[in-house]
């Protein structure tokens, strides 16, 4: 069998505006070559095969799943990852939002949809949520159940806009407790800070 | 902000009130800077900035990788392993097999039955039989294609009745009982056969929960890097560091203290990664063999084999109510399929039965559970662990009772509500019990009261609750030491380096304890570094399991912030001649409350407090109180307090085709008091969202050819494309409720959330398709085809119902007879008295120690 390393391709990348050189693989993915040649792991993979969203970057605007595109095809187009994101230190409105309201929870589907998004608000600053549930469905996400994500999304959209929205208060503490049912259950103790010891104790009487 | 204020403060002053204590105002405690406030994750930055080092995403200098060769035979002896074609790939280093690590691992120290590379025998497709690494990972995967294997195949056994009926062949040598059962139990609270007997009601019903796995987004990766011929680094994507680090030392044969492992930020867990895997012990093998570091990284249907999630679970439940509305006893049944291996599977079965007591007050309780071993992944921990099976059950029958009884299933619920402070049946001590607000809550905001009942064909509305551990109360080892424990360094610097064990998986513990030891000292978040999960540096806490960290991990904190907090307080009282008691850290400060420009900067009560006492450290630990259950298996249940959910959710049925969609989820949990609401709303949301997957979809089912053609028994669907899991589309709104109800165990009153959400989705979904369609399916996944058999059974004029029909005969073994607390026991089981007759000997097996124990036993644990 051939060497894989008679097979092998160089070129040069642009990458969130930067030009680079890389040789890799001729068979290797743009997410490989992203996580392994250039050294940009924050690209994630969930499964290689194109059905989790995990890995899509922007390729001259559109996101694309990078596990599914062959990197000798990406020379003279221009790729955004989630390392792009970010002007200096000043984070990306998408990235302040989902990093507000914890819908970035382990995180690991987090730059896949980052990137969905911003081809999203690229292409309608006004989108609604349907619009946002339709263009994420591709992605992903176990921990959150998306909620937060699409409030985020939500209100980065809002502040690219340049409207001076906050979240709503719900999305940041819950809907308040209906007054009908704030009948206290156990006595209210003073808890706002507990003795180390306190919770030493044995076991209250039983079943009293 | 408030810390740019701060910092603009005036200097302090060396000038001390002159007044007498007495004459001075009344200390004011400031308002909580972080607790209570949502605020941003201390890690939420990294995540999404692509910052976030994730095990896959580590690489070290001359790292190579390595790929597992894994049996394409269910069940089957090692007959020969063939190397010489794989020798050949260019790159190739090299390969071991199961005699390079022949020492057996289990996280359960009764289940030590797993290797990492199978020596002599193959229980599934997937186990795997040898490792080969090379220098790049493309040469590694065509090296392992390339080894062949000759297998001599034995009978697949595929199904729980498989296994309950076909002892021989066994798939472990264990139990010494024979067969291919793994654990039985039986244990009675109370007199269940009287209670039945009593009753005006009685239910008999039959529910199949099938399995379901995690699907973390993250697939499993490691990478070990040796250090010296006998002492190595792994990182990994593990929830519980701790575990792994004394299952490397048991395999590897080496001290412990030559092992270090770093648990990675993981990328969801779920449950999933709290086993030690072969592939983690088989990768630091391969690199103490290389001599350099060793990178494996699992393919997506890799890690459908290390599966560990949700047993599929038969169920037996038969409860007596009176005629207005009181659970007077209930007999239930459990059938687990474990799969392959042991895993947590011993504790998995106790727990389809410990926590049915602690919602309602249930008098007489029989619950008999077994597991057995099948030729699949093997189940373990997944988010309620073994606690939503019977959870479901459960609450469908309740609802079932209310039906039948004409009640309201909120009102009946209400009416038989556990109390908090109560002792249960099986002896649980519960603590707060926030469930009757989560219900009126749930019950108000989706106007229950005038909807139920009363929606059109097809709309329906169910209830259903649950509750869940905040932490187990007993370690998975015996040991008399603390679950969690917190380091801080402090310094002249002003900045605190708090260390602990405990694993980061996206849940957010790293700002629990970060917002703690803020809150204490008065700082903020930015002043505060973190090193968690890593065992050469960081106390020992157990992992992110049992929904453990927040209380456990977070007393910890508590307790060494406190003691630092003492530390700097009595170095800044001296200086400022301040009575203690007004002494307060807040905003960066430390100062007089009633005085409040008599203080200086917490850098300078640092710098203050290293003069006064030298190199500045306190440490804080936690063990959970004692349980009062004495019995066998008393282990399995407790913990310092439980968490409550209620959920209502609405459905549309349509009952041409059978398909569904949740409309709204209404719920509420008993969080005690939220450390971080916009967190704790993430994780009801997440548990919602994998509770409507497991309800709707989700099953890690198998698929097995016909015995003539085949011995195969593969997984259906190991991709996430066919294994279905609810996306973007298919998530209904959902309004959430935050009940507070502070609890003394946990800390600032905080209980769990990470767990306890997801139990009631299942069956409120399984009840509202009753209220919407009128048919019962007690059973899950709630596929399409099943309510249009149910629909057409109920034109037919038979049982409005899909479901199993029955429950096989098995033997549960030697009953354990334990008298409840109303009848006067003392949690012993009668056995238990006999056998310290018998004996004269203290009956202790499985019960908590109480930290007066511990430290009588061992000396003071912990120093300032």
């Amino acid at each position: 069998m051939p060497s894989p390393l008679n097979d092998f391709t160089s070129l040069v990348l642009e990458i969130n505006g930067e030009r680079r050189a890389v040789a890799f693989p001729s068979h290797h993915t743009l997410l490989e070559v992203l996580r392994e040649e250039c050294g940009l792991t924050g690209t994630k993979h969930g499964c290689e095969l194109g059905e989790c969203g995990t890995c899509a970057v922007l390729v001259d605007g559109r996101p694309v799943l990078s596990c599914l595109v062959l990197t000798a095809e990406m020379e003279g187009k221009s790729i955004e990852t989630v390392e792009g994101l970010a002007q200096g230190n000043e984070l990306h409105p998408l990235q302040a939002a989902l990093a507000d309201l914890g819908a970035a929870q382990c995180g690991y589907c987090t730059p896949g949809i980052l990137m969905a998004a911003k081809a999203l608000l690229a292409e309608r600053p006004d989108a609604e949520r349907k619009d946002i549930e339709q263009a994420l469905a591709g992605n992903l996400c176990r921990c959150t159940g998306y909620h937060k994500i699409v409030e985020g999304i939500e209100w980065a959209a809002a502040v690219m806009r340049g409207e001076d929205a906050e979240p709503p208060h719900h999305v940041l503490y819950g809907e308040p407790e209906p007054a009908a049912a704030q009948v206290p259950v156990s006595a209210p103790g003073a808890v706002s800070e507990p003795a180390p010891n306190a919770r030493l104790e044995p076991p209250k009487g039983q079943n009293g | 902000m408030a810390s740019e204020t701060a910092r603009t403060q005036p200097k302090p002053t060396s000038r001390p009130d002159s007044r007498p204590t007495s004459e001075r105002p009344a200390p004011v405690t400031p308002e909580p800077r972080y607790i209570g406030k949502s605020f941003r994750r201390v890690d939420g930055r990294a995540k999404v900035t692509g910052a976030t080092l994730f095990a896959d995403d580590l690489a070290f200098p001359r790292m190579c990788f390595m790929k597992l060769v894994r049996s394409t035979v269910p069940h089957g002896l090692i007959r020969n392993i063939d190397f010489s074609k794989a020798r050949e790939v260019e790159g190739y280093l090299g390969s071991i097999t199961g005699a390079d690590t022949p020492v057996p691992f289990g996280i359960l120290p009764v289940s030590q039955d797993e290797h990492a590379l199978c020596p002599d025998k193959v229980r599934m497709v997937g186990d795997p039989v040898a490792a080969v690494a090379a220098v790049t990972e493309d040469a590694a995967v065509e090296a392992a294609l390339a080894v062949e294997v000759e297998y001599q195949e034995l009978a697949t056994i595929a199904s729980l009745e498989e296994a309950l009926a076909t002892p021989e062949p066994r798939i472990h040598d264990y139990p010494k009982e024979g067969g291919n059962v793994h654990k039985a139990v039986s244990m009675e609270f109370g007199q269940v056969e009287d209670a039945l007997a009593g009753a005006d009601l009685v239910l008999e019903d039959v529910f199949f929960y099938e399995g379901s796995t995690h699907l973390p987004m993250e697939q499993h990766a490691a990478v070990a890097v040796p250090e010296d011929i006998d002492r190595l680094t792994l990182y990994s994507s593990t929830q519980t560091p701790h575990y792994v680090h004394r299952a490397l030392a048991k395999v590897l044969e080496l001290p412990p203290s030559r092992i270090r492992v770093v648990a990675c930020s993981n990328g969801g867990g779920f449950g999933g990664k709290s086993d030690p895997f072969n592939h983690e012990i088989a990768a630091a093998k391969m690199a103490l063999l290389l001599g350099r570091p060793v990178k494996i990284s699992l393919t997506r249907e890799e890690v459908f084999y290390c599966h560990r999630g949700r047993h599929p679970v038969l169920m037996s439940m038969k409860t007596g109510f009176s005629k207005d509305g009181h659970i007077l006893g209930q007999h239930l049944k459990t059938a687990l399929d474990g799969g392959a291996y042991g895993s947590y599977g011993v504790a998995s079965t106790y727990y389809t039965g410990a926590l049915q007591t602690v919602t309602y007050k249930l008098p007489a309780y029989r619950f008999d559970g077994v597991r057995v071993f099948t030729n699949k992944a093997p189940c373990g921990p997944k988010r309620g662990h073994g606690t939503p099976q019977p959870r479901f059950g459960w609450e469908v029958q309740l609802d079932k009772a209310a039906e039948k009884l004409s009640m309201d299933p909120a009102k009946l619920r209400l009416q038989n509500l556990e109390e908090p402070g109560r002792t249960t049946a099986n002896w649980l001590q519960i603590g707060t019990m926030g469930l009757r607000r989560c219900i009126e809550a749930v019950v108000e905001g989706s106007d229950w009261s005038t909807r139920y009942g009363n929606l059109p064909a097809g709309r329906g509305l169910g209830l259903a609750c649950g509750s869940y551990l905040c932490g187990a109360g007993l370690p998975i080892y015996w040991n008399h030491m603390p679950q969690s424990g917190v380091q801080l360094l402090l310094d002249r610097s002003g900045s605190v380096a708090v260390y602990c064990g405990e694993a980061e998986i996206g849940q957010g513990s790293d700002s629990v304890l970060a917002a703690i030891t803020a809150e204490v000292l008065g700082i903020e978040l930015a002043d505060i570094r973190l090193c968690v999960g890593d065992t050469g540096f960081t106390p020992v806490d157990l992992g992110s399991y049992s929904s453990r960290v927040t209380l456990m991990a977070g007393n910890a904190a508590l307790e060494a912030a406190q003691r630092a907090r003492a530390l700097l307080a009595e170095a800044v009282c001296d200086l400022l001649e301040i009575a203690a008691d007004h002494l307060v850290f807040a905003d960066n400060r430390v100062f007089d409350s009633s005085d409040p420009e008599n203080g200086m900067s917490f850098q300078e009560a640092c710098v203050a407090a290293e003069a006064k006492f030298g190199t500045l450290s306190t440490v804080g630990s936690y063990i959970p109180p004692r349980s009062p259950g004495k019995y066998r298996g008393a282990g399995v249940g407790p913990s310092p307090t439980y968490s409550y959910t209620a959920a209502v959710i609405e459905i549309e049925v349509d009952s041409e085709t059978g398909l569904y969609r949740p409309v709204h989820v209404w719920i509420a949990h008993d969080i005690g008091r939220s450390l971080n609401p916009v967190m704790v709303l993430g994780q009801v949301e997440g548990s919602v969202y994998m509770g409507l997957g497991e309800a709707m979809m989700e099953e890690q089912a198998y698929r097995r050819l016909p015995a003539k053609y085949s011995s195969s028994l593969v997984h259906k669907h190991p991709s996430m494309l066919e294994y279905k899991s609810p996306t973007f589309l298919d998530m209904p709104p959902v309004t959430s409720y935050l009940i507070e109800d502070p609890d003394p165990e946990g800390p600032y009153g905080a209980k769990e959330v990470g767990q306890g959400p997801l139990l009631p989705v299942m069956p409120a979904l399984a009840n509202a398709i009753f209220d919407a369609v009128g048919v019962r399916i007690d059973q899950v996944p709630i596929q399409p085809h099943m309510i249009l058999r149910a629909l057409a059974a109920k034109a037919r004029g038979k049982a409005a119902r899909f479901g199993p029909s029955s429950f096989p005969e098995i033997d549960f073994g030697e009953i354990l007879h334990v008298p409840t607390p109303e009848q006067g026991g003392d949690g012993r089981s009668i056995d238990d008295y006999r056998h310290k007759l018998r004996s004269g000997m203290r009956s202790a097996s499985g019960t908590m120690t109480t930290r007066e124990e511990a430290l009588e036993k061992h000396g003071k644990l912990t120093t300032d």
